[in-house]
Order: C-alpha cells, then sequence, then structure tokens
C-alpha cells in the first residue's frame, strides 16, 4: 500500500448523535487514515457524491435514528449506480441484531454496534478495503 | 466555620500521616497510580475540614430553600412532595403514544414527557422527502394539529403537566398544545409543563437545529415573552447540559456550558426589553446522571449555588425564584451497555439516587434495552419501578441534603463550581456563548473529552463491566421495540386528506401574515396560533420561517 486508506465518516438520516461518529473519524486518523467527516443529517445522494469526488476508499455510516434499513442499503445501490462498488461500506450506532443479515445482504459489508472498540474497525477497515 | 487552630494542628496530622502512609504504599501499591472521578477529576485518599476550610457555612451552603440554594430548592424538599416521575415516550403514531401516556400515568407516572419523532423536531412534514425512513421512529410524528388532537385525547391537560422535548419549532409545538386545550376547554393561564426550547445546545450536541443563531434566539425570546403573559405557569425553556454531557463531557463541562447557554438566553431576554425577574423564575434545566455517584450528587449542589450568584450578582435578579435552579434529571443514556443489558438496572439505580441526593425536581429513568432499541413496556416499567423504590424504600427522600457536610461532597462541589465557573469566564472572553459556539469552541472541547475517554476504555483504564470486562458470550436479545415500518405510510395518508379538506384559503393568509412577522419584529407566538388553528401543517409553518430566516450550517473540526 503506497498510500493512505481514504474514508469518508458519513451520518445519514436526520439524528444528531455524532459522538460516535466524530470518536471514530480521529481513530482513524490516528490510525494513519485520511479522514472525511461529513457532519449532520446527509442524504444518500450526497454521502454517495462525496464518496466519488473525495475517492474514498471506504464509507463508514454513523446511525442512531432507526432509519438503518431505508438509509444504508440506499447508499450501496446508489454507489453501485455510479460504478463504484469497489467502496467498502460499513456502519454503526444503535442497530438492533436482528437487523444486520439483512443489511449484510444489502451490500453493506459489517455493523459495529456500541461498545465495539475503535480497534476492531480499523483492522477491518485494514483487512478489506480494496486498494485501487 | 472550622476554628483555625484546629485546622493548622489538623494539617500537622495529616501531613505526617500522609508521610507515614506514602511509605507503605511504596511497599503495597494501591490499585491504582491515580485515582480520578467518572470525569477524570483526581480524587484523594480521604479528605477533612483542611479541604474545605474556607467553607462559610452560611454564604456557601445556606439553609435548605435559601440562598444560595446548594442544599435545595425547597425547604423540606422530597418531605413535602416526590419528585415528578416523568418517563420519556413516544414512538409511531399520535395513537400508539396516546396508548403509551394512558399506560405511564395507569403505572404512577405524574407527568408526561413527549418524544417527538426527527422530521417533527426539524420542521418537516411526514411527506417530505428528508423524512424517508425516519417517520414515526424516535418519537411520535406530528404534522398538524390534528395528530395533538389525537395525541393527547382523553388526558386533561388542566390536570397533567406535560413536558415536551422540542427544540427549533418549540413555538409551534407549543402552540398546538395551547390549541388542543382550548378544544378541551381549558384556557392557556392553567397549563402547566415545559418546553425544552433550548437552541444553543443543539448546535453544541445534539443537532436538531434548524434556523441560524440570531432569528432562533429571537424566537426564543417571543416565546418568553408570549408566555410571562398568557401561559404563565409554563416553563418556557429547559437549558440542557443533559446532551453536553451524553456527547462526551465531564461533569463539570456539563455545569459550565449549560449555564453559559443559561446567560446567552437571560442575556437575549433582556435584550429584548423583558425584565430578569419575569422571565427567570420560568428558566429550568435539564441534568444528566452518570455513575459516579458522589461526584453527580456534588456537580447538582455546585450547579444549584453558582446559578444563583450569576443571577444574583451578574443580573440583579431581586425574586428569589429567578436564582432558584429548577431541574430535571435523565439517567446517563451513554453509561448503558448493549452488552448483558440486565446490568444497566443497576446502573440506572445509582444514577436515579444520585439524581435524588442531588435534589432533582423531576426524573426520567432509561431502561435497560435503550442501547439496542426504544424500550419496550416491560423495561420501562422496571425503570419507573427504580424511582418508586428510591422514593419509598432506600429512605434517602426523608431528609434534605444529606450529604451536606461531608468533606468530600463540599470540596467535590466547589472544585465543579470553579471549574465551571472558569469555563464561564472563558466563554465571557470569546464573546458569549452563541460566539463560542460558532467559533467551534464548546464542540471542540467536549471532543477531547469524549475521545480521552474513549481512549481509556479501550486501554482498559476505565473498566465497563459486561463491555470490556466480565464479558460472556450473547445471544442477540429478543423483544425489542419495533416501530411498524407502515407509520410513515400512514402520516403521509392523514396528511393528504387534511390538505384536501382544511380551509386552505384561511391557511395560506394565516401563513402569508407570519411572514410578514416574521420579516418584522411583532411577537410571532400570536401568528404561529392562527396557523396552528387553521391546520396549517408544522413543515409548512417552518417552510415559511425557513424561507425568511434561512437555515444554519454547523461547523466541524475534528
Amino acid at each position: 500500500m503506497d498510500r493512505p486508506i481514504r474514508v469518508l465518516v458519513a451520518k445519514p438520516g436526520l439524528d444528531g448523535h455524532d459522538r460516535g461518529a466524530k470518536v471514530i473519524a480521529r481513530a482513524l486518523r490516528d490510525a494513519g487514515m485520511e479522514v472525511i467527516y461529513t457532519g449532520l443529517r446527509q442524504t444518500a445522494e450526497q454521502i454517495v457524491n462525496a464518496a466519488i469526488q473525495e475517492d474514498v476508499d471506504c464509507v463508514a455510516m454513523s446511525i442512531l435514528s432507526g432509519a438503518h434499513n431505508t438509509l444504508l442499503p440506499k447508499v450501496v445501490e446508489l454507489l453501485r449506480e455510479e460504478q463504484a462498488e469497489d467502496i467498502l461500506v460499513i456502519g454503526g450506532g444503535v442497530i438492533p441484531g436482528e437487523d444486520i443479515p439483512y443489511l449484510k445482504e444489502k451490500g453493506i459489508k459489517e455493523i459495529f454496534t456500541p461498545g465495539t472498540p475503535t480497534q476492531v474497525t480499523i483492522d477491518f477497515i485494514k483487512a478489506n478495503v480494496n486498494i485501487k | 466555620m472550622f476554628d483555625k487552630n484546629q485546622i493548622s494542628i489538623l494539617k500537622e496530622a495529616v501531613d505526617k500521616e500522609n508521610a507515614k502512609t506514602q511509605e507503605k504504599l511504596q511497599k503495597r501499591p494501591e490499585r491504582k497510580a491515580v485515582f480520578t472521578t467518572g470525569s477524570g477529576a483526581p480524587v484523594n485518599r480521604y479528605y477533612t475540614p483542611v479541604d474545605i476550610e474556607d467553607l462559610d457555612y452560611m454564604d456557601d451552603l445556606g439553609l435548605p430553600g435559601q440562598f444560595p440554594y446548594t442544599r435545595g430548592v425547597q425547604p423540606n424538599m422530597y418531605r413535602g412532595q416526590f419528585w415528578t416521575m416523568r418517563m420519556y415516550a413516544g414512538f409511531a403514531t399520535a395513537e400508539e403514544s396516546n396508548k403509551r401516556y394512558k399506560f405511564l400515568v395507569e403505572q404512577g407516572s405524574s407527568g408526561l414527557s413527549v418524544a417527538f419523532d426527527l422530521p417533527t423536531q426539524i420542521g418537516y412534514d411526514s411527506d417530505h422527502p428528508l423524512s424517508e425512513g425516519e417517520v414515526g421512529k424516535v418519537g411520535v410524528a406530528i404534522d398538524s394539529l390534528a395528530d395533538m388532537e389525537i395525541l393527547f385525547d382523553g388526558i386533561p391537560l388542566d390536570k397533567v403537566s406535560t413536558s415536551m422535548t422540542i427544540n427549533a419549532p418549540a413555538s409551534v409545538l407549543l402552540a398546538m398544545y395551547i390549541a388542543v386545550a382550548e378544544k378541551q376547554g381549558v384556557s392557556s393561564d392553567k397549563l402547566r409543563g415545559t418546553i425544552q426550547n433550548d437552541i444553543l445546545k443543539e448546535y453544541i450536541a445534539r443537532g436538531t437545529y434548524i434556523f441560524p443563531t440570531e432569528p432562533s434566539m429571537r424566537l426564543i425570546t417571543d416565546i418568553f415573552a408570549y408566555c410571562s403573559k398568557d401561559v404563565p405557569q409554563w416553563n418556557t425553556i429547559s437549558i440542557s447540559g443533559y446532551h453536553i454531557r451524553e456527547a462526551g463531557s465531564t461533569a463539570a463541562q456539563e455545569v459550565g456550558f449549560t449555564l453559559a447557554d443559561g446567560i446567552a438566553y437571560v442575556e437575549a431576554a433582556i435584550k429584548a426589553g423583558l425584565d430578569v425577574d419575569a422571565i427567570a423564575p420560568r428558566l429550568s434545566f435539564f441534568f444528566n446522571a452518570h455513575n459516579d455517584l458522589l461526584e453527580e450528587v456534588a456537580k447538582f449542589r455546585a450547579a444549584r449555588r453558582l446559578w444563583a450568584r450569576i443571577m444574583k450578582d451578574r443580573f440583579g435578579a431581586k425574586d428569589p425564584k429567578s436564582m432558584q435552579l429548577k431541574f430535571h434529571t435523565q439517567t446517563g443514556g451513554s453509561t448503558l451497555t448493549a452488552q448483558q443489558p440486565e446490568n444497566n438496572i443497576v446502573r440506572v439505580a445509582i444514577q436515579t439516587l444520585a439524581a435524588v441526593l442531588g435534589g432533582t425536581q423531576s426524573l426520567h429513568t432509561n431502561s435497560k434495552d435503550e442501547a439496542l432499541a426504544l424500550p419496550n413496556e416491560d423495561s420501562v416499567r422496571v425503570a419507573l419501578r427504580t424511582q418508586q423504590i428510591v422514593a419509598h424504600e432506600s429512605g434517602v427522600t426523608e431528609v434534605v441534603d444529606p450529604l451536606a457536610g461531608s468533606y468530600y461532597i463540599e470540596a467535590k462541589t466547589k472544585e465543579i463550581e470553579d471549574a465551571a465557573y472558569n469555563y464561564i469566564k472563558k466563554i465571557d472572553e470569546i464573546g458569549g456563548a452563541t460566539k463560542a459556539i460558532d467559533l467551534g469552541y464548546i464542540q471542540q472541547e467536549i471532543m477531547d473529552a469524549s475521545y480521552d475517554y474513549q481512549k481509556k476504555v479501550e486501554s482498559g483504564e476505565i473498566i465497563v463491566v459486561g463491555m470490556n470486562k466480565y464479558q460472556i458470550e450473547e445471544e442477540a436479545p429478543k423483544g425489542l421495540l419495533r416501530v411498524d415500518p407502515s407509520v410513515g405510510e400512514m402520516q403521509k395518508a392523514k396528511l393528504a386528506e387534511l390538505r384536501a379538506k382544511r380551509d386552505n384559503a384561511k391557511v395560506s393568509n394565516a401563513l402569508e401574515a407570519l411572514r410578514t412577522a416574521c420579516q418584522g419584529t411583532d411577537n410571532v407566538m400570536p401568528l404561529i396560533l392562527e396557523a396552528v388553528r387553521a391546520y396549517a401543517t408544522l413543515g409548512e409553518i417552518c417552510g415559511v420561517m425557513r424561507e425568511v430566516f434561512g437555515e444554519y450550517q454547523q461547523t466541524v473540526n475534528l
């Protein structure tokens, strides 16, 4: 790998709980990745545009509003439409365990629930990212 | 309070003891090199009068119900009546939430607390594109007066007190509440309750802002002015440290940043020509209760004392009610774990004790499953029972401020007051809370504290039972509350029907009158009330305000 992994940390949906997103953003940065944080209330379209504009390797979305089943698959779908399905998509937040199989089936590679050490997320990204 | 001679004798004894014990500790070290509170503040091995030698009983503590209210805002506290057991609830449709409120009242809840869904909190109707997937999820969806009528159906609004967690569109939801009361034959001067209406902490920590800072502050002072005449028993704002703490702040930051916000509201009201003693008695506060029991008790006492001093010295308030910091508490959502959720019941019990020993006026206890989803009825019942056990069985309610005079509690109270005061001073130097928020100063301070905490959890320096120690293999919990995904479609259908059958000419006249008021300086409350009565939707009313006021752009520093 000759360049750092680039990650877009995004907050889809309307909830304002960004403690987790900001902690993850800092932890990824401290782990040597280049991190772009979108701020709150991003639509799936905005997230996908930012991901392509910024040429990221991974989109990490944090959501605590309960709208994950609607919004996370939409991001994967739009990335696919843009021929950017090589971008690794992961999610985290208050997401009930029983929703995780559905989200994975829709192309979100992993869901990190409350209490996950940031190192686990870092290791997952390093192991699964497709460096172009 | 202490005899100088005795203090110096004690100092000597403490020094001697310390030297001796340090020697022993060389051979047998303690569990940790440094002991700290839950917020990371240092904790000594023990405390004596030496640590509080400057404490002046009458100046610093006073009697219960007396300035500076360190010991509580009432002379007899819970011997008169218990705090209001107020459980935050709301989800899906107004019909579903109405059922939950009736359940809570039957179970002994003494006040209602309405949770709105995110589209409602951000001023979008359920059929707005950004509402997709969010309708009814974290609270109840309210699009118009019609939904509000269903929400409070069969609940006499002259009998209950209702707290509404609503900020940017607080004026609209308050107007809807007043309009529902009118239909029940209850006049607005009889209404009791609270709107959160604290926009500054939305910019800092909670995120459901709409308009830029300046028009937002104007909406807030319009509400202050309107309610001081027409809804005199209403608490017009709940200045919230809760979310600041949830975002990762320390206890001292929670107090400092919250009171700095409070100062900004009082200053805005004075600037709008309101008298400090006309508005200050209706200000209320909202704090968090975390697991470090004694630090939290000290925090509540420090907040009360500091606010009393600010109101008296800085604003020249004369009415004792203006100086009394009254507050709601919620147990700390971020302290709950998704792992072994039963353990959360114990955490909530400790936090409940902290709130009660700290003299709270009302309390919401979190349910054990809240790190996973919205709580179901069984877990809500346990959370409410936790309060009832502390109220009826623990004995801590029979005496006012029982921890006063503890060397440790008094030292910590002073330490938190001083630290909070220093934050306020710093914010004053920056130019006030609004400016400090626009520059991202407050957000940055909180983020640093939260990242520091996270690193300590990951290194094992901080133990969270069941999460980074004493883990077990667990299956995904069952029976979590799920919001019916068809709620969004139902709300959309209700909206379409409403738009078809209401008097649309009346609606657009009301909205145009509101637009004119927003562009000028008239109080907007009466015009919002007119629009609400005509069944203009929340999204339409906020839409007009969005057009006139514009929208806030978040400052993000990592």
